[in-house]
Formats: C-alpha cells, sequence, structure tokens
C-alpha cells in the first residue's frame, strides 16, 4: 500500500463527536473521510443536513492540508479564512464521503478544493472552496 | 369555509425544529427574529472543538448554525414552511469564537422570488459589531417536505 497516507494524528473533537472517520483509502494520495446516515446529521427527514455535508466537506479540506504539509515537514497553526460549499445534489440517508485536494499550497495560504459524494463517485453531491491560513 | 393559514413563526417552529436531527444534536436554540430575520444559538460544547489548543467552538458547527438560521428567516420571509435547498453558503470567518463562548447567527433574507431566496447574515458571540463570521448564500425552493403537513411549523398562536 504505498498510496496510503501518512498519519497526522487524530480528528479534531467536533469531527469525531459528529461521527466522522477516516476510511482507510486515498485518493490523489489524500485520505477520504466517511460519516454514516443518523440522527445526528439529519436535517429534513432522510436527508443530510447541509450543516452536516458542510462538517464533513471542511474536515476532508483540513485533512487533505495536513496530509499534505506533513510530506513538505511543516506543521503550522490553520487558521479558516473562508469557505464557499456548493450544494449539487441532496445528501440522501446512506453514507457520505469526501476528500480533499490541494489546488495550492503557499508559504501563508492553502486553497483546498474538496468535494463529497455517496454511493457513485462520479456524482458528487457538494462540492466546497476552502482558503486556509498558516501561521 | 377556509380558515387563513397562520403565518410561520420562527419561535413556534423552533420548538419543534430543535427537538431532531442534527440541529438537536448541536442543541441550537431560538433567540430572536423579526419580519426578514431570525437569529439562532448555539451553545458552547466540549465536544464541538476544533481544536486541538484551544476552548473554542469549531467552525463546522458555525456553518450549521448559519445554514438553519437562514432557511429559518425565508421562511420567516415568505411567511409559510416552503422547503428550501441549500445551492451555495459562504461563510468568511473574522476571527476565532471567544473560549468557552456561544456563537449566535443572525441571518435576514435580503431578497426572495417565487424560486430563489438570497442571505446575508453575521455569528458572533458577545457583540453583533464584532462578528465571529459573515455569511451569504443562496438558497432554492423544492418539492413536497413531510414536515410541511406539521401544525407546528404553521405558525404560533398556541402558546
Amino acid at each position: 500500500m504505498t498510496d496510503r497516507p501518512k498519519t497526522f494524528g487524530e480528528l479534531p473533537a467536533y469531527a469525531r463527536s459528529l461521527g466522522l472517520s477516516l476510511t482507510g483509502e486515498s485518493e490523489g494520495g489524500m485520505p477520504v473521510l466517511t460519516v454514516d446516515f443518523g440522527s445526528m446529521v439529519e436535517g429534513r427527514p432522510q436527508h443530510f443536513h447541509g450543516g452536516a455535508t458542510a462538517g464533513l466537506l471542511e474536515n476532508a479540506g483540513y485533512v487533505a492540508l495536513r496530509t499534505a504539509l506533513l510530506e513538505a515537514g511543516r506543521d503550522p497553526v490553520l487558521k479558516p479564512i473562508n469557505i464557499t460549499v456548493q450544494y449539487l445534489a441532496a445528501g440522501k440517508s446512506q453514507a457520505s464521503f469526501a476528500v480533499g485536494r490541494i489546488t495550492r499550497l503557499g508559504r501563508r495560504n492553502a486553497n483546498v478544493s474538496v468535494e463529497a459524494w455517496q454511493a457513485d463517485r462520479a456524482r458528487p453531491i457538494a462540492t466546497a472552496v476552502m482558503n486556509i491560513l498558516m501561521v | 369555509m377556509n380558515t387563513p393559514t397562520p403565518r410561520f413563526d420562527a419561535r413556534e417552529a423552533s420548538k419543534w425544529f430543535f427537538r431532531h436531527g442534527h440541529t438537536g444534536w448541536l442543541a441550537l436554540r431560538f433567540t430572536d427574529q423579526g419580519d426578514n430575520w431570525v437569529e439562532l444559538e448555539l451553545p458552547w460544547r466540549e465536544d464541538l472543538l476544533g481544536d486541538r489548543s484551544r476552548p473554542v467552538l469549531a467552525s463546522g458547527p458555525i456553518i450549521s448554525l448559519m445554514d438553519m438560521a437562514s432557511g429559518m428567516a425565508i421562511w420567516q420571509t415568505r411567511g409559510t414552511f416552503q422547503p428550501v435547498a441549500t445551492l451555495d453558503l459562504r461563510v468568511d470567518y473574522q476571527r476565532p469564537a471567544r473560549e468557552r463562548a456561544s456563537v449566535k447567527g443572525r441571518v435576514e433574507c435580503y431578497r426572495i422570488t417565487r424560486s430563489a431566496a438570497f442571505v446575508r447574515g453575521v455569528a458572533y458571540d458577545d457583540d453583533i459589531a464584532d462578528p465571529v463570521a459573515h455569511v451569504a448564500g443562496c438558497f432554492m425552493t423544492i418539492g413536497a417536505d413531510p414536515r410541511e403537513a406539521n401544525p407546528a411549523l404553521q405558525g404560533g398562536g398556541n402558546d
């Protein structure tokens, strides 16, 4: 398993509390996160709440950035600048997945794109772009 | 004879919304409302932290807070509970929330059409003039939602 990402510590309290976990799979060298459907993530009946989907996306973005920074031998404090979430399809009552991709890793800022999907990887349910400050 | 449909009331609807699901898990609370805006509160909680080093709320639950306040601001403005889906939500973080502080989210619906609604708002802890985040979003009305039949979402008056 050469594709397996290096370890970067545990997920933040919020992520674990929401039920997010690493699948152990990766894509483009970045870890894939997942969350099962359940009451904790439910908005309108039998669908993901937009906020829960955003939480999944945001955490996948941070995990991707930490993975890239680890490879670069860097360990800065990360501060969120902004996030824009696009909702593409309703999140149904099944597991969701997300993975981040580093669009640009600068010295002070990182631009990260994230995609979330359910049963079909080719049909994303939401995407996000995040700017993250590194100090 | 038809009785007029009661107006959607965010305060009344909150009693039902925040008993279930994601927003119930976050323990969101109703705090205030106007003709075209709603304010909700996200209580501080140990297991919602985003940072190992500081006891401040993660940014994720703040998005949930603002998403929910957005939807309710839209229903408040329209006067009816008509289900909406978030198309696009942007959050600009201004500063971290204070340690052990709950965060309030006030969102106004500044433009509404038959099929779309536009919102903007702020998340803050102490002072609304010194926000934790600014938010802008766009929502679209969607088809039937089983919650539409719920009398608790069709307006107040049963206090």
